[in-house]
């Protein structure tokens, strides 16, 4: 194996990482405000990338019409907003009729919930729109870069640093605002939130926001990358990085998405060694291997949440 | 009357917790419920929080307000009332300046905020040399100090406090409460509900005893105090 071909898969790994990270972000920041796993999450992504299409046929047919005379990099810029924006709305909806009247029901029943409402988003998509694939419209010229032997394109690095620079953005408000404060306390101890004044009601939602505005930034960025659409698009990706969640650590936001780009890695060093249909297969297996060793993820605690006042 | 509970009735499942029972607290009193455990105190508390759900034919009326109309993070923040509840309960994640700004979330006077967080800080000056250590690598006494000034943070009004004294050393219990007493100086009314009978009854002005979810006994302090069925069964004869 050649250094150029190992920087080569680095950089791979690094986009592929990137799309298990930012919807791995969304099952965790959910998972550790109200311990339930939402199933829908990766539906929630392939709407997210749905939305985009939508905004960037519609921004582009602004431009080339000649309504609006936009920049190119601002076409982009305003499809990654507005369908973050846009998406989240989704997954404020999904909490509000999926999820908030389960709140105190067993967790069999919102995980059930979760995988109908995704079977709703796939199948309202199909309705909506038909069978055929869609082609995302390209915002960006591809261009390639050559450094000491390793080609990396110029939307690789789009997706690489917009995700990190979500995440960091997203660490900086669960950090510094009161909101994120309140994502922390819930994470601890989400009974006793109400008795601080802090309204679950407000938290919850805003949480799911967040999350799938995050998604769909994924999924805009998946549609750059690769611009197939399918509305089953969301399943597989979502369920991966669902295990990257458990791989951070239940309830851990930044293990989640440090824990998604290792999977990136997994899957694409794997797939270098061996032949890539026993990518998922052995790529599992070593992520089991882990959670034998670390059954709580890399940065979960064992603790048992307080049910009740 | 500032808070009136007539013919409060909790259930857990099967479970009946409190039979209907009825108690007022006024404007500035500092008021006690005494009982064993599993009497139900706890209960009471959360039942005036909504934090748990009464049956039917409960009324509750804060300043003449109905309360079971209220949600538990609006019995904060609208009608004042915080709660100290069992257990502490604090984000052992957050720091102590974390904790009590959480608590002031839904606050929007910016300036009364800064007064009451000075104001903590010289009630109880252990905490602000802790501040931006995280809430759970305090030691006991810490934390129910923290656990008090957070829930003052939160509301100011009326403070229900479960079982304030529970693991303090006996010199600690007694600067608690000397820390309590200021508090309620300044003109917050407090609930107080404790196993420590004596201590509850010489820091409150009147005291309720709770058995098995029945109100038995009701009046002042000392009244209670020299009261033979109450020292025989919580004052240690
Ligand atoms: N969440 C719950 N589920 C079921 N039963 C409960 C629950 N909480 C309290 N109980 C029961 O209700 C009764 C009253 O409990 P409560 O906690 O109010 O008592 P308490 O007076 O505060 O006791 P302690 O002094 O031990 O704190 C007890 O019989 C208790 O077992
Ligand atoms: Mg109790």
């Amino acid at each position: 194996m050649t250094f150029t071909f190992f920087f080569q898969n680095v950089v791979n790994a690094l986009q592929w990482g990137s799309f298990y990270a930012l919807i791995a972000l969304g099952y965790a920041m959910v998972y550790s405000i109200l311990m339930l796993f939402n199933f829908a999450h990766g539906d929630i992504f392939m709407v997210g990338s749905y939305i985009g299409f939508g905004v960037a046929t519609g921004l582009l047919y602004l431009v080339t019409s000649g309504f609006i005379p936009l920049p190119h990099w601002l076409v982009l810029v305003l499809t990654i907003v507005i369908s973050m924006f846009l998406t989240s709305f989704v997954g404020v909806i999904v909490e509000r009729i999926g999820y908030r009247p389960l709140r105190n029901a067993p967790r069999a029943s919102a995980a059930i919930t979760g995988l109908m409402i995704g079977i709703i988003l796939e199948t309202g998509n199909l309705a909506l729109l038909g069978a055929r694939r869609l082609n995302f419209p390209s915002l960006i010229m591809s261009r390639t870069y050559e450094i000491g032997g390793v080609f990396v394109t110029n939307k690789k690095i789009l997706v690489v640093l917009v995700s990190i620079g979500l995440m960091l953005a997203l660490d900086q408000f669960v950090r510094k605002t009161k909101w994120g404060m309140a994502m922390r306390a819930m994470s601890y101890d989400f009974v006793v939130v109400p008795l601080m004044g802090v309204s679950i009601d407000v938290i919850a939602p805003l949480t799911f926001a967040i999350g799938s505005g995050l998604a769909a930034a994924g999924g805009v960025l998946y549609g750059i990358a690769y611009p197939i659409l399918d509305p089953y698009m969301g399943i597989l990706i979502g369920w991966k990085a669902f295990v990257a969640a458990i791989l951070g650590g239940r309830g851990s936001i930044m293990g989640a998405a440090l824990a998604g780009f290792l999977l990136g890695f997994i899957e694409i060093f794997v797939a270098m060694i061996f032949p890539s249909t026993l990518r998922d297969l052995i790529a599992f297996s070593i992520v089991l291997a882990i959670l034998t060793f670390r059954p709580y993820g890399f940065f979960g605690k064992p603790y048992s949440a307080k049910l009740r006042l | 009357m500032l808070l009136e509970v007539k013919n409060l009735r909790v259930s857990y499942g099967n479970i009946k917790a409190l039979h209907g029972i009825d108690f007022q607290v006024d404007e500035g009193e500092i008021v006690c419920i005494i009982g064993a455990n599993g009497a139900g105190k706890s209960t009471t508390l959360r039942a005036i929080s909504r934090m748990v759900e009464v049956e039917e034919g409960t009324q509750m009326t804060f300043m003449g307000k109905d309360m079971l109309k209220y949600k538990p993070e609006k019995v904060v923040s609208e009608l004042g009332i915080s709660h100290v509840p069992e257990g502490r309960r604090l984000f052992g994640n957050l720091t102590v300046m974390e904790n009590l700004k959480l608590a002031t979330f839904a606050r929007k006077d910016k300036e009364k905020i800064k007064k009451d967080m000075e104001r903590m800080f010289s009630i109880f000056p252990r905490l602000e040399e802790r501040k931006n250590q995280e809430a759970g690598t305090l030691s006991g006494g810490e934390q129910q100090m923290l656990a008090v000034a957070r829930a003052y943070m939160s509301a100011q009004r009326v403070m229900l406090l479960d079982e304030p004294s529970m693991g303090l050393a006996p010199k600690l219990m007694l600067s608690m409460f000397d820390s309590l007493a200021e508090i309620s100086r300044e003109g917050t009314t407090i609930l107080l509900v404790e196993q420590n009978a004596r201590l509850a009854l010489k820091f409150a002005q009147r005291g309720y005893v709770l058995e098995t979810g029945n109100l038995v006994i009701e009046g002042k302090s000392e009244d209670l105090l020299n009261d033979p069925e109450v020292k025989k069964a919580y004052l240690g004869g």
